[in-house]
């Protein structure tokens, strides 16, 4: 349907075309303005760099989640060939050291920074209402990480990855009541086997990932929703503003360029 | 719901008031958490604690105190002949309420039987697959009278490298015409480190020999052996296993065994809290297999009233 547009500069009219499948994923679902508002969202103005460490942690999960991936291609959890897989790993296949030591260390600096990002929060007293559920939240997120820690150790199935299950496994066997049943469950047994190796990859991979992402959605969510606290010596009064407020009103299905309506219907 | 909004200056969270049943709550989930390790009894009472106080708590924060009831309304003046009766306001079930509910129900049962099974498999396994065979270590010959020999051995030849576990086996002669034997398992009681015998191992005269079964045992004969030591924590024991020093709770664990054919048949092992005495005249105090760290006796044996099968 050729219909006269209006003249436009080339610019525009190259900006338009970019932005078109923009436009169109937008009109259907939403979700550019979506991530535009995730991005674009109002903070106080004296966040500092300290208030970046919670993006950082969640930068270290995503480089545990992919390169954890990449490492299952190659990894096999069976008692008599999880070292030799892992020694394959690390000499043979192309890279495989550099993702293997990604993941290795990349595990450290997850944990590490997620009692950086707890000490941020702890000391700005960003816990503090509303935000309790989101400590709340964290709290279980630093559990799982740690698991995370815990079955993954097991893994390369060396001397030092099997005596330290061995002591962790039986460290929990010495809880009251239900310690020896704790341990039992996590051994897969009575006695450490190839069915302890099979659980702990399954937990490692399966299990606490899916809950750890879960909970990530959670997390961010509430951050959304609820803003982010200025540091404590801030001026200003804590807490979001309610942003809505002061925009104008958004006209319907406006495009993210301009807002011509396409296929000719006239303004 | 209120809201923090700083630019109004309007700062009210939605803080509860002060109230004093979190007290009897916290005094209810210590009870119960104390009854954990005492008995079932004071939990069930700790749990009513909690759920009471935790009631009349919720029921303070809701704004509604369960103590305060609202002042009696005057009885409305009825004036004129009594209202006609009310007529029921339609059907007590709704098309919209019935299908909730029946969505609900219907959803909770499939959840139900989809997710009990796996739960199942991940959980009660474990406690199942408990048939441990006896291990057959050998002829007698191996074992020199006052010798301690380490003695390597598959549990389960078919599960691999994983299932080989070591015994410290002594030979202390003959105990009223049948020959005795000290079998120390090398499971340290503290965490389950692999513990080492103090003496000089000789590695030369190592031995492996195919046994009745396809097992392939391994002996190493060990010369003055002093004890045994724990390289993960700094355990140590005497030569009957006693716990000498560092943080283990118990003595180490020995094997049951027998003897068929001129054979050392190894059968369970069992764990032991002290020996009085030494070799073939020991007085063993045995009890179940228990995991390490878990105390046997003393009064720290409340907290583990229950083993799971081992
Ligand atoms: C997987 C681990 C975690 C990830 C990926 C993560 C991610 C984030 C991100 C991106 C933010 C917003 C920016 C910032 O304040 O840094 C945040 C805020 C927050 N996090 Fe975490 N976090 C994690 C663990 C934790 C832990 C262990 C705690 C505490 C126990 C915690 C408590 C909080 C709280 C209370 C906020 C709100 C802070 C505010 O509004 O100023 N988080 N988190
Ligand atoms: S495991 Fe032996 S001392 Fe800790």
């Amino acid at each position: 349907m050729a219909v006269a547009r209006p003249p436009r500069s080339r610019r525009k009219q190259m900006e338009a075309i970019a932005l078109y499948p923009l436009d169109w994923l937008e009109e259907r679902s939403g979700l550019v303005g979506a991530v535009k508002y995730f991005l674009f969202r109002k903070v106080p103005g004296d966040t500092n760099w300290f208030q970046t460490l919670g993006s950082a942690t969640l930068t270290a999960f995503l480089v545990q989640a992919i390169t954890g991936v990449i490492l299952a291609m190659y990894y096999t959890p069976d008692p008599n060939s999880a070292y030799e897989s892992i020694k394959h790993i690390t000499n043979d296949v192309t890279l495989g050291w550099l993702v293997r030591g990604m993941h290795r260390w990349g595990a450290s600096v997850f944990i590490i920074l997620m009692f950086f990002h707890m000490a941020r929060v702890f000391l700005f007293g960003a816990y503090k209402y509303p935000r309790e559920l989101n400590w709340i939240i964290g709290v279980l997120l630093l559990v799982l990480g740690m698991l995370e820690g815990f079955t993954g150790y097991l893994l390369p199935w060396d001397q030092t990855a099997y005596w330290a299950t061995v002591v962790g496994i039986n460290l929990n066997g010495t809880g009251p009541i239900i310690g020896p049943f704790l341990s039992s469950v996590l051994r897969g047994g009575s006695e450490i086997g190839p069915d302890t190796l099979a659980r702990f990859y399954s937990i490692h991979m399966l299990v606490l990932p899916a809950a750890i992402m879960g909970l990530i959605g959670l997390h961010l969510y509430l951050v959304i929703r609820l803003g982010v606290t200025s540091p404590p010596w801030s001026k200003k009064a804590a807490g979001a503003p309610w942003i809505e407020e002061d925009e104008p009103e958004q006209p319907a299905r406006k495009g993210l360029v301009e807002p011509t309506p396409r296929g000719g219907a006239a303004k | 719901m209120s809201r923090v909004d700083p630019e109004q200056g309007e700062h009210k969270p939605d803080l509860p008031g002060p109230s004093v049943w979190p007290i009897g709550v916290a005094v209810g989930v210590a009870c119960l958490l104390v009854g954990l390790v005492i008995s079932w009894w004071i939990v069930a009472i700790g749990g009513g604690i909690s759920i009471v106080f935790g009631f009349l708590w919720l029921s303070d924060l809701s704004g509604h105190p369960v103590g305060a009831r609202p002042a009696a309304a005057p009885p409305p003046a009825t004036t004129g002949p009594p209202p006609a009766q009310r007529r029921p306001e339609g059907p007590t079930t709704t098309r919209s309420g019935f299908l909730s509910v029946a969505t609900l129900g219907l959803g909770g049962v499939i959840g139900a039987l989809v997710s009990i099974p796996p739960i199942f498999l991940a959980i009660v396994p474990p406690f199942l697959k408990q048939s441990k065979k006896p291990v057959d270590l050998g002829p007698l010959a191996q074992f020199p009278a006052g010798q301690w020999v380490v003695t390597t051995f598959m549990l389960d030849p078919s599960e691999g490298a994983v299932s080989r576990r070591t015994a410290y086996i002594r030979y202390n002669g003959p105990l009223k015409g049948q020959p005795s034997f000290t079998i120390i398992s090398n499971r340290c009681a503290h965490l389950g480190c692999p513990v080492q015998p103090l003496g000089l191992v000789q590695p030369d005269k190592t031995k492996t020999i195919s046994t009745t079964g396809g097992e392939v045992v391994t002996t190493i004969p060990v010369l003055a052996v002093s004890g045994f030591s724990c390289p993960c924590h700094g355990g140590a024991y005497d030569t009957e296993g006693n716990r000498t020093a560092g943080p283990p709770v118990r003595g180490l664990d020995r094997y049951e065994f027998s003897i068929k054919n001129g054979h050392l048949i190894l059968g369970r092992n069992y764990s032991v809290s002290k020996v009085d005495g030494a070799g073939a005249g020991a007085r063993i105090h045995k009890y179940d297999l228990t995991g390490p760290g878990q105390h046997i006796d003393g009064w720290e044996q409340i907290f583990y009233p229950i083993q799971p099968p081992h």
